[in-house]
């Protein structure tokens, strides 16, 4: 018993000086902010649930919203899908695939800063596409300063993010068992039919954490609005961190909190659903597979 | 077959010249001289009439931006500096951290673990929006709003590397932690003597993966810096465009040179750092 106790002992010790820093550092603090989102501006009066109404009712809260999510729900899949493809065109590959894998790594490493003068030059009125549009006499698009807008944004985000997510990919893959291939190919399967009854259900949990990751790193794309577009976009990339900054310097610390809250929330949420779908589909796929195995024995 | 293998060699080519195109084009435009620069994209500034164009490799190469630079421009060393406080001590410091609360978490058993894991996942999962209120009232109290330290604490205490770090630590083989154990190791000995130099690789893909974050940071630095010459390059960087093209052609290419040194001495350890990244709790 004492020496149990004494391995706990040190196990703590080594977890010490993170766990005090998390804990002063965010998770009090963030306490603090879920106490002041039910408060008024004094910090002293209890208001129920008012600064959560304001925020729902706030144009501009609605606005920001709208757009994160569509920039999510255009990114994702398209994200998901192109890192795909690659990864799978490039697994079989012995020689080239490091250099290809490398090749389109490289953009996570740029910093943001360093691209902004280009996207200008390719995206801007006058810039590179629409020189191009005009040689081919067509309508030339004003990216930066429309709607359109929203499509550097895609651009720019699927540029930095296929490589993380192919590499993801590409783990998963590796991670499927070679001999189901070699016992399909036994029973006369074809490259299709492997694709979508091995690779496709193996890929599963894949699937799942590549979707979290890349929802993650969805929301990092303000980085690219806010240095190509500043404070103040088009409405159409007008993003959660931009609102977030515009009530941080008027000081609105009701507003800030609740929304914080309810995005944290809303985050917690979305990937509660996505694991308790993921569990379904692989108790779903497991089920089947006993099925077929009863079959055969009859 | 043979054609499906051609098109797929196509479709990899192009995909990789459309990502690395615009990158050799800044490296370009960084040797272009001031003149050609305007000739090239001034209409979009206003500055010229000439349509847009672009040559990677330019018709007049000189270093003269990079040599009025690193001789003229004094604000640039005190941003560039800035980043490396930033990013570097506050890597640097998070490792120092980080490392010892992974091994905790992959060696030790203990009340409270599974929760206090699962509480380190989800503070790695939230966008930077949802922590930025409190993280502000935080460094407010403490009175380093405005300073490096406003920059350096957040980062030092993301749970992102000690998450990375466990599943590496995970992965060492129980015997050898035990033969360390029979040959008299204490658990301060086993840790040094075996779990860093084993997880070493694991230590670095969270160090390279942070470090690329951090040199990259723009929403930190905005929202907990007020005072311009703390800012690092990576937001001072877009100011500058305006005035003098040429500038910010260099400095977006100096910016870019430590990401990519990183990128390539630590490719193999950012993969590796990725992949344990996927690995599902």
């Amino acid at each position: 018993m004492k020496k149990i106790q004494k391995r706990e002992f040190t196990a703590w010790l080594f977890l010490l000086p993170s766990f005090v820093g998390t804990l002063i550092f965010t998770l009090i603090p963030f306490g603090d902010v879920i106490r002041r989102s039910f408060l008024d501006a004094m910090g002293n009066q209890f208001v129920g649930v008012l600064n959560y109404k304001n925020v729902l009712q706030n144009g501009a809260f609605q606005l920001a919203i709208k757009n994160t999510a569509r920039f999510v729900v255009t990114c994702i899949p398209l994200l998901l899908l192109l890192s795909l493809i690659l990864c799978i065109l490039i697994v079989g590959r012995k020689k080239h695939g490091d250099f290809f894998k490398a090749t389109y790594l490289f953009p996570m490493a740029i910093p943001v800063a360093s691209v902004v003068l280009l996207w200008r030059v390719i995206f801007d009125k006058s810039g590179l596409i629409n020189e191009f549009l005009l040689s081919f006499n067509m309508q030339p698009v004003d990216f930066m300063n429309t709607s359109k807008a929203f499509y550097v944004l895609v651009f720019s985000y699927i540029w930095k993010n296929t490589g993380y997510d192919m590499v993801l990919w590409l783990a998963g893959l590796n991670g499927i068992p070679t001999s189901l291939y070699e016992a399909a190919s036994i029973d006369g399967a074809n490259g299709w039919q492997k694709f979508k009854y091995i690779t496709l259900p193996g890929l599963r949990s894949t699937l799942y954490i590549t979707l979290v990751l890349s929802l993650i790193n969805s929301f990092k794309v303000f980085r690219e609005v806010y240095l190509v577009a500043g404070d103040y976009p088009n409405n159409s990339i007008y993003m959660l961190q931009h609102l977030f900054n515009n009530w941080f310097l008027s000081m609105d610390i009701q507003k800030m909190s609740a929304a914080a809250v309810m995005l944290a929330v809303t985050f917690l949420l979305l990937i509660l659903l996505l694991s308790w779908l993921e569990k379904r589909w692989e108790g779903d796929y497991k089920k089947k597979r006993r099925l077929t195995h009863k079959n055969e024995n009859i | 077959m043979k054609i499906f293998k051609v098109i797929s060699t196509i479709t990899l080519i192009v995909t990789a010249l459309i990502i690395i195109l615009p990158l050799c084009m800044m490296l370009g435009g960084s040797f272009m001289g001031e003149d050609e620069i305007i000739q090239s994209i001034g209409k979009i500034y206003g500055l010229s009439k000439a349509e847009v164009h672009w040559r990677i490799i330019p018709q007049y190469p000189t270093f003269q931006a990079f040599i009025e630079l690193l001789l003229d421009t004094p604000q640039f060393f005190v941003m560039f500096w800035n980043s490396c406080k930033q990013a570097l001590l506050g890597v640097l410091i998070q490792l120092l951290v980080s490392v010892p609360a992974a091994w905790s978490f992959a060696r030790f058993r203990f009340r409270g673990k599974k929760i206090i894991f699962m509480i380190y996942i989800i503070l790695m999962i939230l966008p930077f929006q949802v922590t930025m209120v409190s993280s502000y009232l935080v460094l407010d109290k403490f009175k380093i709003m405005n300073s490096h330290l406003a920059i350096i604490v957040p980062i030092v205490f993301s749970t992102f590397p000690v998450f990375i770090m466990e599943r590496f630590f995970k992965a060492i083989p129980k015997s050898i932690i035990e033969a360390a154990r029979i040959d008299g190791a204490n658990e301060l000995q086993i840790f040094f003597y075996v779990g860093i130099p084993i997880g070493l690789p694991g230590i670095i893909s969270a160090g390279v993966l942070s470090f690329l974050e951090a040199w990259n940071a723009i929403e930190a630095p905005l929202t907990f810096l007020k005072d311009k010459s703390l800012w690092p390059l990576s937001l001072y960087l877009p100011s500058i465009s305006i005035d003098n093209l040429g500038l910010a052609m260099v400095s977006s290419v100096i910016v870019m040179l430590p990401a990519i040194l990183i990128f390539l001495f630590g490719q193999r350890y950012l993969e590796k750092g990725i992949v344990a990244s996927g690995i599902k709790e």
